[in-house]
């Protein structure tokens, strides 16, 4: 590890322990399940249109919805097999969308899908059709936020790009998704972050690692020894990094405004899955309908990492790494600070599940609440700046107007708030909920 | 000793005159001119600033009643008809009759009948389980029991049921202030026609599935079986997302529909057991009749086809 300090950003932020269990374990296909449940909505903007029907034969990256609309994504199928009951169902949001499941027959691909580990470097495509295929694949933010990359790379006229910076920073404890990825992918990513660069028409490009994970910036120090567009910057440890806001104040210390983008301040942002899935959609031709999922936990008898196909139901994923342990209290799908635990063990792995967490018994419960002391650290802890503390409270007497003056639309619900009030206040939640109601009031 | 307390009592009756003087000039100078009215009218108001008339208390009731001298878009559901009957004649226009209502629980599913999925750990508030999730059993749109409700109810109209886990409407509290039906985040308060002799009947369900995947959810859900659709002699209950809804405008309180439904969930209030069987008697009577007509049309149709065609 080097002497001097490496960056980080400069407001708020909290230091959970990371937990990185799985880090050392590599990425293994997981077996194909009986069953695939693929929601139409995994995808922030407007659901795909379905377009397959009850009983038809689909292939493996076959497209079975269609995006509606700019804001919006395709579905493909991630399984060969017959399209059966297309219904309501329980995903990971916690609440029911529509949903294709597809009984699993033989594993049959769409024929002009490159399944190969040959690395294609040269990018024949031109910036234009390299969106059209990345849109065309159906790709999204694989961060957990799951926005579309089209739009993304579709920069508004009048903002000028710059910099692209490829987020590897994995700020989540437990979660070692992205890590893997780097250590076991790095040249397919490089090959990935200049195809961004070519459709961006930027020429600099930065990666930005946190420095518990030595081992993938050694490599990519190694890699990018003569690519003088790309570089590696190493950053301290602390949550929430990952965040697009914080990760560019992070690295060029340039502030995205209040309300705005970070193509405002000349920056694009796509994390190093989203990389590696833009590689695979441009590159190979293959549509996003695998991801790595980590399976982690401090009961989880072999804690892994998974490529997982898209729709495979959380029960089969976590059959995969030795099952449910008898203690588990709560079951989150994502992280521990920004995750969101799931009801139902049916729930499908959308585009945007980075990870399944089983938490025990005696850490799932929350702590009694106690009143606000007032103590301030929630005001520290905000990676955003804001008042939590206040927002709670202007959110709980649906004070909305004076809500929106006190900036709540900006706060990212990285629950920094929650994880340090020492009264265990339910800040995130209520902010949540005025967010919410703060978007119902203006659409009324 | 006595002196000072004589100056004391003179120096201080003298200021106060004097300021007595000049507060009767400066109230009289800068008075403000409302009209009299409003402060008549706020006084025959309940004033318990509930908002259920939709003004931001009772004394900008008043104001709006005075100034706009109209009362059909205006009504005070506290005070219901006696005092709007008063609010007219302090104004001299025609009252405006309403017809009162309140509020009920569109939701059977107690604990009994809806059991758990999963275990909610969050604060105790409706909204935010709301926000967060389709709530902690199988039914995404049952009451979710945290009381919400209960908390915003000025009048002490209602109670959470610890038995059921629903809430309950005291039905003489109630003023359908129209409190509850906004805080609940999953639409269960609605306000009802308090009706002739305070009967009611509705359906206690909102689950919109299938009828085969509501009845998993909750036992006593809507399956949408239209069997109370096709009861009604008036046209008051249609089916609309496989869930049958009573119109209070249209029903006449026959009771018919209510012994069709499978899980008993055709709610009455006030209705007495005779009542209830009288209805089903009348339905029993009614659908023999239909059998009868439809066994003779039948039969009618067999014979003319019966008939040779004519040459």
């Amino acid at each position: 590890m080097s002497l001097h300090k490496h960056k980080t950003f400069s407001i708020g932020g909290v230091h959970p322990d990371d937990n990185k269990l799985s880090a050392h374990t590599p990425i293994t296909p997981l077996e194909l399940p009986k069953m695939v449940i693929i929601p139409i909505t995994q995808h922030i903007g407007a659901p795909a249109k379905i377009i397959v029907q009850r009983g038809d034969a689909v292939k493996a990256g076959q497209i079975i919805a269609t995006h509606e609309g700019f804001v919006s994504s395709n579905i493909h199928s991630s399984v060969s097999g017959k399209v059966g009951i297309i219904e309501e169902v329980m995903d990971s949001t916690g609440f029911k969308h529509t949903a294709i499941s597809i009984r699993v027959k033989g594993d049959e691909w769409v024929e002009n899908i490159d399944r190969t580990d040959t690395l294609i470097e040269e990018i024949v495509l031109a910036p234009k059709e390299i969106v059209a295929r990345i849109m065309e694949s159906g790709v999204v933010g694989m961060g957990g936020a799951a926005f579309p990359s089209h739009v993304k790379l579709s920069v508004p006229e009048g903002k000028h790009v710059n910099h692209l910076i490829i987020n590897g920073v994995e700020c989540e404890p437990f979660l070692t998704a992205d890590h893997r990825l780097m250590v076991e992918k790095p040249k397919e990513i490089i090959v990935g972050i200049k195809v961004l660069m070519k459709a961006l028409a930027v020429d600099k490009a930065i990666i930005g690692i946190e420095d518990n994970k030595a081992d993938a910036i050694e490599i990519f120090e190694n890699l990018l020894v003569n690519e003088p567009g790309i570089s590696v910057e190493a950053l301290e440890v602390q949550y929430p990094q990952g965040g697009e806001k914080q990760l560019i104040q992070a690295l060029l210390n340039r502030e995205v405004p209040s309300g705005g983008l970070p193509s405002d301040v000349g920056v694009i942002v796509h994390n190093v899955g989203t990389t590696y899935a833009i590689y695979q959609a441009v590159q190979k031709n293959k549509p996003l309908i695998e991801r790595v999922v980590t399976v982690t936990g401090k009961s989880v008898k072999q804690p892994s990492n998974f490529l997982v196909r898209i729709g495979t139901p959380v029960i089969d994923v976590l059959i995969g790494a030795g099952g449910v342990p008898e203690d588990t209290g709560k079951i989150v799908s994502g992280g521990p600070m920004m995750g969101k635990a799931i009801a139902d063990l049916n729930v499908p792995v959308a585009k945007g599940t980075s990870g399944i967490l089983l938490i025990p018994k005696e850490d799932s419960m929350r702590e009694e609440v106690y009143n606000c002391v007032h103590c301030g650290k929630c005001i520290e802890a905000c990676p955003m700046g804001l008042e939590p503390y206040r927002l709670l409270l202007l959110a709980k007497k649906g004070n909305h107007s004076r809500a929106k003056e006190e900036h709540i639309v900006d706060c990212i619900e990285c629950g920094s708030c929650s994880f340090v009030c020492p009264s265990n206040r339910p800040i995130l939640d209520y902010i949540r909920l005025g967010k919410t109601q703060l978007r119902k009031q203006k659409k009324q | 000793m006595s002196t000072e307390i004589i100056y004391t009592v003179i120096s201080l009756t003298a200021i106060g005159i004097i300021a007595a003087v000049v507060i009767y000039f400066v109230s009289k100078k800068f008075a403000v001119q409302e009209d009299p009215r409003i402060s008549n009218v706020e006084s025959v108001l309940p004033n318990t600033n509930c908002g259920g008339c939709g003004q931001p208390g009772c004394h900008a009731f008043a104001v709006a009643v005075v100034n706009t001298g109209d009362l059909s878009n205006l009504h005070c559901p506290v005070g219901g008809n006696s005092v709007m009957k008063r609010v007219a004649d302090i104004l001299g226009v025609q009252a405006v009759e309403k017809d009162p209502y309140i509020a009920v629980v569109r939701c059977s599913g107690s604990f009994e009948y809806r059991k758990k999925t999963s275990v909610y750990n969050g604060t105790s508030s409706c909204k935010i389980e709301a926000n967060l999730y389709s709530g902690d059993t199988g039914c995404a749109y049952g009451c979710l029991g945290h009381g919400d409700c209960v908390d915003v109810c000025d009048f002490d109209a209602m109670y959470m049921d610890e038995k059921t886990g629903l809430p309950v409407i005291v039905e003489y509290k109630c003023t359908a202030c129209n409190a509850c039906v906004k805080e609940c985040p999953k639409d269960i308060l609605e306000l009802w026609p308090k009706g002739k002799k305070n009967q009611r009947v509705y359906v206690a369900c909102l689950n919109e599935e299938k009828g085969s995947t509501a009845r998993k959810e909750c036992a006593v859900a809507c399956s949408g079986c239209s069997k109370c659709f096709e009861s009604c002699r008036y046209d008051a209950i249609s089916m609309v997302n496989n869930l049958a809804h009573i119109d209070p405008e249209k029903c006449k309180l026959c009771m018919e529909c209510v012994g069709t439904c499978d899980v008993h969930n055709i709610i009455t209030t006030n209705v007495t057991p005779e009542k209830l069987q009288q209805g089903d008697e009348q339905r029993l009577k009614h659908e023999e009749r239909a059998r009868k007509k439809r066994e003779a049309e039948k039969l009618g149709a067999q014979q003319s086809n019966n008939e040779p065609p004519q040459a």
